[in-house]
């Protein structure tokens, strides 16, 4: 079972965040860059379904050269080798255009399974896993909070806001995950040490045979135009229980559309 | 600043790889540990539970190479006791007594049998390992010992008892250092093995999320491949007590980074007289002082892991890290106490726990009073301590 896993560097969630002033992209210098937080629980189910079927699992990351220190952890909980797609044209690219490049790298990777996280705590469009399945013409298996596999058949369950949905598709197939679907391992010191010395293959647009014309700023789909801090917390109000508490509480959700 | 350490940008000295075992040591010590350690030195426990998880990670005898260790630097591993003992000094003795005495004892000093018998699986958190050199009536003195090992036919009998012996009565080894006919040589003591009892101390007032205990030895009979073939005469224990002192250096640092950062949080939240008590002059030069303090600790620890790494590394200048880190880490807890007040007396706040840890920090592994004779004795060439 070759398994690919999808892996992007994101800004640290639980730090200050902002985007740039001059072209309204994430301020990637200003921030402490991890790995998107989900992306670690696919790289995780990669490692038990290796560990219990036999194969291998590659990283794949499209971002800039920084991106590289995100690649060698995820590497240190065990993947054995690594593609970072790097190119000063990528900037500013839309999910479309990604997805497009990420299908490209794809290509020559001979995955059974491509893993990844449902959503990237940046964007957070949830849309990269259904285009990249469409582009590669395989089953798209979302939103996953438990995965089996049974020979060349996938079965997910697609967790849902009501339960979940039984899903089957056979490999090979795009399956994202939640972070219902396990507990990530910690990197062990043996795997970190290890991680230094694990094949990073590099691969610019040339390479993929992409156009820098279809990706970045240039061939973006979608733009952020224009952006501005969230406003300060108002005062709130205030509700004074004179017996009648509940019903305020009530009334006011009720006007929010809360209830 | 969250941490304090950035006051000297001590991170900007370590590789990536440095960091990046700091940063999971750090983040497995949140997830698993932090969240209990105030109900374990209540209870007065160390959980055995974790040490399988400990040797998951690479933390037990992570320096050491083969038999399952992970091989880390020097500096890697004075980084992982540095994150254990901001979580709790207990645990973190628990971490060199294993690694430092116990591991290394036998991987420095073993025979190949011993090792493949007892290093894997207490990498791994399987066994666990005391390390046996302290007596009641001899401790800074160890020279002096009363434990025997008699020869009797090619078995020894061992007879005496050790005292203060960390992991002693939940250990599954006891490395035991006895005086012989030839001088003092250490042997490898399985739990269990008849004549050999434990006593847990009970009633600390320091170190409590970790086992201390008495181990007693009513003539032990034990075969002769018991004996640590490598290790002849008390240089041997000493040498297994720099490696833990070496890891204390860093422990130290870890202890006073979390007071302060705790207390940090603290001053900047609590009002009084209408103010921060952050922003009151008296608490800024307690504040200032102390960041200064640990940030020398800090570049000072780091300054010999990088000696340790280099092969260069003296026991005297291992002397004046433990010295000065133990002895600075005792005085930022203390200081940190103070500045949470009444609130700083309970458990909820770690301070006064790590101040409290860390008499025992100050007293083992060498006194302060001893180390300050081993570097008069390197400053002036006269030895002091008789
Ligand atoms: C929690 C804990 C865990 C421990 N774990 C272990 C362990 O795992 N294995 C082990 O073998 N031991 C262990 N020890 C023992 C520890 O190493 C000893 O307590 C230490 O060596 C001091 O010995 P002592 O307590 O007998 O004090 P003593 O040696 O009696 O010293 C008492 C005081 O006299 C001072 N003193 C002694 N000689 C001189 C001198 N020449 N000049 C000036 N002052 C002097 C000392 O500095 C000290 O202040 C542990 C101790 C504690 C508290
Ligand atoms: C065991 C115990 C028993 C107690 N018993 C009683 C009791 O029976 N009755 C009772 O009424 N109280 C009692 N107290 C409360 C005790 O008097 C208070 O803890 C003490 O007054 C300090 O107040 P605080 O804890 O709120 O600390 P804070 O006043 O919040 O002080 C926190 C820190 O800020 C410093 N600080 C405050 N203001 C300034 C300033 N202007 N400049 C510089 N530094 C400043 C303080 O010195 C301290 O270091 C008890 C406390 C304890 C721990």
């Amino acid at each position: 079972m070759n398994i690919v896993v999808l892996v992007k560097q994101v800004p640290d969630s639980g730090a200050e965040r902002s985007l740039r002033a001059d072209d309204n992209t994430v301020d990637r210098g200003a921030a402490s860059n991890v790995i998107n937080e989900m992306d670690e629980y696919a790289i995780e189910e990669a490692l038990k379904i290796t560990e219990a079927h036999g194969g291998e699992v590659t990283v794949l990351t499209m971002g800039p050269a920084g991106a590289s220190d995100s690649i060698r952890k995820a590497l240190s909980m065990g993947p054995a080798k690594a593609v970072h797609i790097v190119d000063d044209a990528l900037r500013g690219s839309c999910a479309v255009s990604t997805s497009k490049v990420i299908a490209a790298a794809l290509g020559g990777l001979n995955a059974d399974i491509i893993l990844c996280g449902s959503e990237s705590t940046d964007g957070r469009v949830q849309v990269l896993p259904h285009m990249l399945a469409e582009r590669l013409g395989v089953a798209a298996l979302t939103g996953a909070r438990k995965l089996t596999v049974d020979g060349s058949t996938l079965t997910i369950e697609r967790q849902t806001d009501e339960g979940y949905e039984v899903v089957t598709a056979s490999t090979p197939a795009v399956v994202s995950v939640w972070d219902t679907i396990n507990e990530p391992r910690y990197p062990s010191f043996k795997g970190i040490m290890a991680a230094k010395k694990k094949p990073v293959d590099t691969k610019s647009l040339a390479d993929l045979g992409v156009d820098a014309s279809e990706v970045g700023f240039a061939g973006a789909t979608s733009t952020v135009l224009d952006h501005a801090q969230r406003p300060p917390r108002s005062a709130g109000q205030k509700v004074v229980d004179e017996g009648d508490g509940g019903v305020k509480l009530v009334e006011y959700l009720a006007t929010e559309k809360f209830v | 600043m969250r941490d304090p350490l950035e006051l000297l940008d001590v991170a900007g000295l370590l590789t990536g790889e440095e960091r990046q075992i700091q940063e999971t040591v750090a983040r497995f010590l949140a997830d698993r540990v932090r969240p209990h350690l105030a109900e374990w030195f209540e209870a007065g426990t160390f959980p055995r539970e974790l040490a399988p998880e400990l040797g998951r990670l690479g933390l037990l005898g992570m320096h050491l190479d083969g038999y399952g260790c992970a091989g880390t630097s020097a500096v890697a591993y004075g980084l992982a006791c540095l994150e254990l003992e901001a979580a709790d000094s207990g645990l973190r003795s628990f971490v060199s007594v294993q690694g430092s005495l116990a591991m290394y004892s036998i991987h420095r000093y073993g025979s190949e049998e011993q090792k493949q018998r007892w290093l894997p699986r207490m990498a791994a958190g399987e066994a666990i390992g005391c390390f046996g050199l302290t007596e009641p009536d001899f401790g800074s003195d160890p020279a002096n010992m009363r434990t025997r090992a008699i020869r009797d036919g090619d078995d020894w009998l061992l007879r005496g008892g050790k005292m203060w012996i960390t992991n002693g009565s939940i250990a599954d080894v006891a490395t035991v250092w006895a005086a012989t006919e030839d001088g003092i040589r250490g042997f490898l003591v399985p739990a269990g093995t008849p004549g050999f009892t434990t006593r847990t101390i009970k009633n600390k007032l320091s170190l409590r999320a970790s086992i201390t205990a008495e181990l007693s030895f009513d003539d032990v009979r034990l075969p002769a491949d018991a004996q640590l073939p490598g290790a002849k005469g008390l240089r041997a224990p000493l040498s297994c007590l720099n490696e833990a002192r070496f890891g204390i250096c860093f422990g130290a640092v870890g202890a006073a980074r979390d007071s302060l950062a705790v207390a940090l949080d603290y001053a900047r939240e609590r009002v009084q007289f209408g103010k921060p008590i952050a922003a009151f002059q008296l608490t800024q030069q307690k504040f200032a002082d102390m960041g200064v303090s640990l940030g020398t600790a800090a570049l000072l620890a780091l300054h010999l892991g990088r000696l340790k790494d280099g092969g260069r590394l003296q026991p005297h200048q291992v002397s004046a890290g433990k010295l000065n880190n133990v002895r600075a880490a005792l005085e930022i807890a203390r200081e940190c106490r103070t500045i949470l007040g009444g609130s700083g007396i309970t458990l909820e706040y770690s301070p006064l726990r790590h101040a409290n840890n860390l008499e025992s920090v100050l007293t083992y592994e060498g006194t302060s009073e001893i180390h300050t004779l081993v570097i008069g004795e390197a400053l002036t060439g006269h030895a002091a301590y008789r």
